[in-house]
């Protein structure tokens, strides 16, 4: 067993922690932190994405002891003082999310790809959330919510109009 | 808050964003997984290596001395307990299946099945202490292939002496509502057209995203289970047969459920043994699977040989068309696997006005993992054969395939039209729709484009795709599926309480994941008892809660379930009126409801049904003789199925010399009926289109010689990325169904059912100049490459799925690594 200190969502945690055990296991088992979801067991789905210092790591992909000393960001401390943030905002107002089992990863990893570049274009966002699995909505809304997110007009939802059902 | 000026004036037809959506950006969620009871142990599963084998002896000493195992069980422990696991459907009154065991006892039939479990403290050393169970195998000569296990050389299950599960035919001139489709054949060889084409249907696995998990706490006055299923009240009855536990003592929870597409519509192993584990234990046990576990032993989908012979005259009018099917089971019979491919047996003969028709299919077992619904189910793999068949009728004849399905479609004054396969379509509009579609897609530029490369000889060509379907959904009438030997209903229930404060619950017998059904019952309800949106609250998935109900799979939902909750919310409002009659007092033929208020004609006299709720609620003066409720319960049993339909096109780029294909465009127009919420039905049909182009380009499950799953994680199983796909023009036409009160038609399955054939036929119409006539699924660039050097493209995957090193190169990495 190793001590570790970490914070997560703000708040500081101190534990005794087997050496194997990762960082998703972590936030899920001891904290309480089942925001956060476990989708595969390969590091291909990124649905356990979380932010470690600021930066987006897949933590399935990281031992628990690997961050301590550390700052780890999950869905659950996204939205402050009850706003939510702009990203979740966006994914909640583009319908990109139907299921929502991929979508704390999603949010996660399109937070980091705007903060690595703030106006990306389509094949840019659809570069940067390539190591993110999503089976339910084609990823057709969840590229609009990335644009809208960083403030471009996503290109007009088509087939939404009221006149559709009239 | 929404005020009630800002508030649409009808909540159907409105792109209501959804109320399940905070809790799911917040990660406030309850996936099954999540669930941690006291004194909860984990349960892991030792599963087979093997397709084909006698276990010999099963030694799980090393496993029970392990840190903190409580327990290891075999299948000989527990034979006598675990009964057999169920199928649902008598596909022909003579249908033979195997017995299936939760927990294998002496034999297994596939790779992955279930030979013993531990039981531990922790999900960790349960995992561990299930590499110390030493299992003790005899191989069998297993059968994986589809054509070698309709010879019968090898049987998958050596007691049933044959293969054959099912043999099951449909054949117009036998039913009555068609001609000879011999006699057709026989006429189009001497004096018009004959294609004859063989197609593959590769095995296709669900891959929700949410990994299935199943909790189990035995402590309660009844036992509950938590799983992630598309069908808690499936579970819930199968629970009670199966494992001799009364009905009424198992409570069944579906919390949320991260996706299904049919791969969570199952009573599964893990779910009985998991209940086993429970009950043997005393203590609330969990097990939850590793994607590995998920992708070999979750029910697999499609997997079917389409032997297609179609008949036309030379003008192109189709005279008739048979269909020979070989339908892979797997090696046993899940809930519904036996009837999947026949799911199609109506839909071949699809928009067209053929006059004969004949059906037929082999279901065969292999040992293989089960298949099951799987998006679509049955209708996928019907659209796409005959999808692909128009199109190789229209090259044959040289003219546009947009041309050949109009001369062979119903028109749309032709409704309701009487198929050849007996089913009566209510409404539609092919003509509509593909016009729509052709606008919105760039038809004619796109064809114009296409010939200036062919012209120039460009090593980049453009292909373009026609797909034109309908389906049959909204399962379903229950008298049709009782004479299909289905043993269920298709009914759906809903009840509605009105609470004191005048908010409104609605209890759904439909069990979504994903689909937004708490949002879109919220806006049918809001416009039929006239409260905000706001104040209705959808409850489901706890057969507590929802007691009576038949779950969310085959595009069933609104159509049925929402008609329940519909008919529900009239009887509250029948309920009300001879309150609201008496507080107002009026006469009950004197009143009228409109927006939510009850009032008397000719005056300005009114009451909302919010105060005849606290009327009712404190129940000082009600009229003499009438309940004190307003709460309604109704069910809804359709009288026919809906039918969606839609025209799909699409364009690829093909390299011709790499053999890689580029999404160009893909526009569609489907024609679902009328719509409750435009942004949900948007999501449903991305989301569909993006898994039927997958099974058309990416996805296949492939087992090795020795029937070894070798796609059995997301790095071989290939799921599309957002760098794969592309952005969607989509739009609808609207045909109301005739059917049902809300005209509504489903949505769920209709961009899977579309697009797969779609996209074959756009890569197949780039290649076509080039002497190609057909692409295998998954359509890869080796394949593509290969077709147009002439050298097949239409060969199996197994070979190309295999490592790309040789043996020695294997042998010399494990002693290595000191293996």
């Amino acid at each position: 067993m190793t001590r570790i200190n970490v914070t997560v969502d703000g708040a500081s945690y101190s534990d005794e922690v087997e050496p194997r055990m990762l960082l998703v296991h972590y936030l899920r088992e001891r904290l309480g932190k089942v925001g956060t979801v476990v989708g595969c067991d390969t590091s291909n789905c990124g649905a356990c994405t979380v932010h470690l210092d600021g930066r987006s790591v897949k933590s399935c992909n990281v031992l628990a002891v690997q961050a301590d000393g550390h700052e780890v960001t999950t869905i659950e401390g996204l939205a402050t003082d009850g706003e939510l943030h702009p990203m979740q905002r966006a994914f909640h107002e583009q319908h990109a999310l139907q299921c929502g089992f991929c979508t704390p990863g999603m949010i996660m990893q399109a937070i980091d790809l705007l903060n690595d570049n703030a106006k990306p274009s389509e094949e840019q966002i659809r570069e940067g959330l390539e190591g993110n699995l999503c089976r339910c909505t084609g990823y057709h809304n969840i590229v609009r919510a990335v644009q809208a997110a960083s403030g471009q007009q996503p290109a007009e939802m088509s087939g939404t109009t009221e006149g559709a059902a009239s | 808050m929404t005020t009630m000026e800002e508030r649409p004036t009808r909540e159907v037809g409105s792109a209501r964003l959804r109320k399940e959506d905070d809790r799911l950006i917040t990660g406030r969620t309850r996936w099954t997984d999540n669930v941690v009871l006291p004194g909860m142990l984990h349960v892991a599963m030792v599963r087979s290596p093997f397709a084909h084998a006698r276990i010999t002896s099963i030694d799980t000493s090393a496993a029970k001395a392990a840190p903190n195992v409580v327990a290891v069980i075999t299948g000989a422990d527990i034979a006598e307990e675990q009964g057999g696991l169920p199928n649902a459907w008598m596909t022909t009154p003579d249908q033979v299946a195997p017995a299936h065991p939760a927990m294998a006892v002496d034999r297994v039939a596939f790779a992955g099945e279930i030979v013993a479990m531990v039981i531990a403290r922790s999900a960790a050393e349960a995992r561990d202490a299930v590499e110390l169970v030493d299992v003790e195998y005899d191989e069998l000569p297993a059968v994986l292939d589809l054509k070698q296990a309709d010879k019968g050389d090898v049987l998958a299950h050596p007691d049933l002496g044959t293969n054959l599960s099912a043999h099951y035919v449909l054949d117009s001139e036998q039913e009555g509502t068609g001609g000879s489709v011999e006699q057709a054949i026989e006429e189009a060889r001497t004096s018009g057209v004959l294609i004859e084409r063989e197609y593959r249907q590769q095995r296709l696995i669900p891959a929700f995203m949410e990994p299935r998990s199943v909790a189990v706490d035995p402590t309660a006055e009844q036992l509950t289970v938590w799983s992630a299923t598309q069908v808690p009240h499936f579970v819930r009855v199968f629970i009670a047969l199966v494992l001799g536990v009364p009905e009424s003592k198992v409570r069944v929870i579906a919390p949320d459920v991260g996706g299904g597409f049919g791969g969570k519509l199952q009573f599964t192993p893990e779910e009985a043994l998991t209940v086993i584990a429970a009950r043997r234990t005393g203590k609330p046990c969990k097990w939850t699977e590793t994607r590995s576990e998920s992708l070999m032993s979750g029910h697999h989908g499609r997997d079917q040989w389409q032997k297609m012979t179609l008949a036309a005259k030379k003008d192109g009018t189709v005279t008739g068309l048979k269909v020979e099917l070989l339908a892979n089971m797997g090696a046993y019979l899940g809930l519904v696997t036996s009837y999947i491919p026949m799911l199609g047996a109506r839909m071949y003969n699809a928009i067209y006005k053929f006059p004969a028709y004949r059906f037929e299919c082999r279901n065969l077992f292999t040992n293989s993992t089960w298949t099951d619904a799987y998006r679509g189910a049955g209708r996928p793999e019907a659209t796409f054969a005959i999808e692909r068949m128009m199109d190789e009728l229209a090259a044959e004849l040289k003219v546009d395939p947009i041309e050949i399905r109009e001369r062979n479609w119903i028109k749309h004054e032709e409704f309701p039209f009487h198929t050849v396969s007996g089913l009566t379509y209510d409404s539609g509009n092919y003509e509509a729709a593909t016009d729509k579609a052709k606008q919105l897609f760039g038809y004619d530029d796109l064809r114009a484009e296409q010939a200036k490369r062919r012209q120039a000889g460009d090593p980049v060509q453009i292909g373009i795709g026609v797909s034109t379907f309908t389906e049959m959904c909204g399962l379903a009438p229950s008298r049709w599926l009782g004479e299909q030997g289905y043993v269920g209903g298709g009914w759906e229930h809903a009840a509605i309480r009105m609470l004191p404060t005048g908010k409104v619950e609605v209890i759904t017998g439909t069990s979504p994941h994903g689909q937004g059904h708490e949002t879109a019952w919220s806006q049918i309800v809001a416009d039929r008892l006239g409260v905000p949106f706001e104040d209705v609250e959808v409850l489901h998935g706890d057969t507590q809660i929802a007691v009576r109900g038949l779950d969310t799979y085959g595009s069933r939902s609104l159509a049925v379930g929402g008609m329940a909750v519909l008919a529900a919310a009239d009887k509250v409002v029948e309920k009300a009126k001879p309150i609201a009659a008496h507080l107002l007092e009026a006469s009950v033929d004197d009143l009228e409801f409109t927006d939510g208020k009850y009032g008397v004609r000719g005056t300005d006299k009114t009451i909302g049904l919010g105060e005849v709720a606290f009327a009712v609620f404190h129940a000082h003066n009600i009229p003499e003789g009438v309940e004190p409720s307003l709460d309604a319960d109704a069910t809804f049993d359709p009288e026919e199925f809906s039918y969606p339909h839609g025209t799909h096109l699409c364009a690829v780029e093909v390299d011709t010399e790499t053999g890689g294909v580029k999404l160009r465009k893909y526009a569609c127009v489907d024609d679902v009926g009328q719509i409750v919420n435009p942004l949900i039905v948007a999501g449903q049909v991305h989301g569909g289109l993006v898994q039927g182009i997958s099974q058309a380009l990416w996805e296949e499950a492939v087992h090795d010689e020795a029937g070894t799953l070798v796609s059995a994680s997301f790095v071989d199983y290939l799921l599309p990325t957002t760098a794969d796909t592309i952005s969607f023009d989509i739009d609808h036409t609207v045909s109301p169904a005739t059917t049902n009160a809300l005209g509504v038609k489903g949505v769920g399955e209709a961009g899977t059912i579309a697009s797969t054939p779609a996209v074959v036929n756009a890569v197949v119409d780039a290649l076509r100049p080039m002497g190609v006539s057909d692409v295998r699924m998954p359509c890869t660039p080796e394949r593509i490459w290969k077709a147009i050097r002439g050298g097949g493209g239409t060969e199996p995957t197994e070979g190309a799925a295999m490592p790309h090193f040789d043996e020695s190169d294997v042998a010399e990495r494990s002693e290595g690594a000191g293996q």
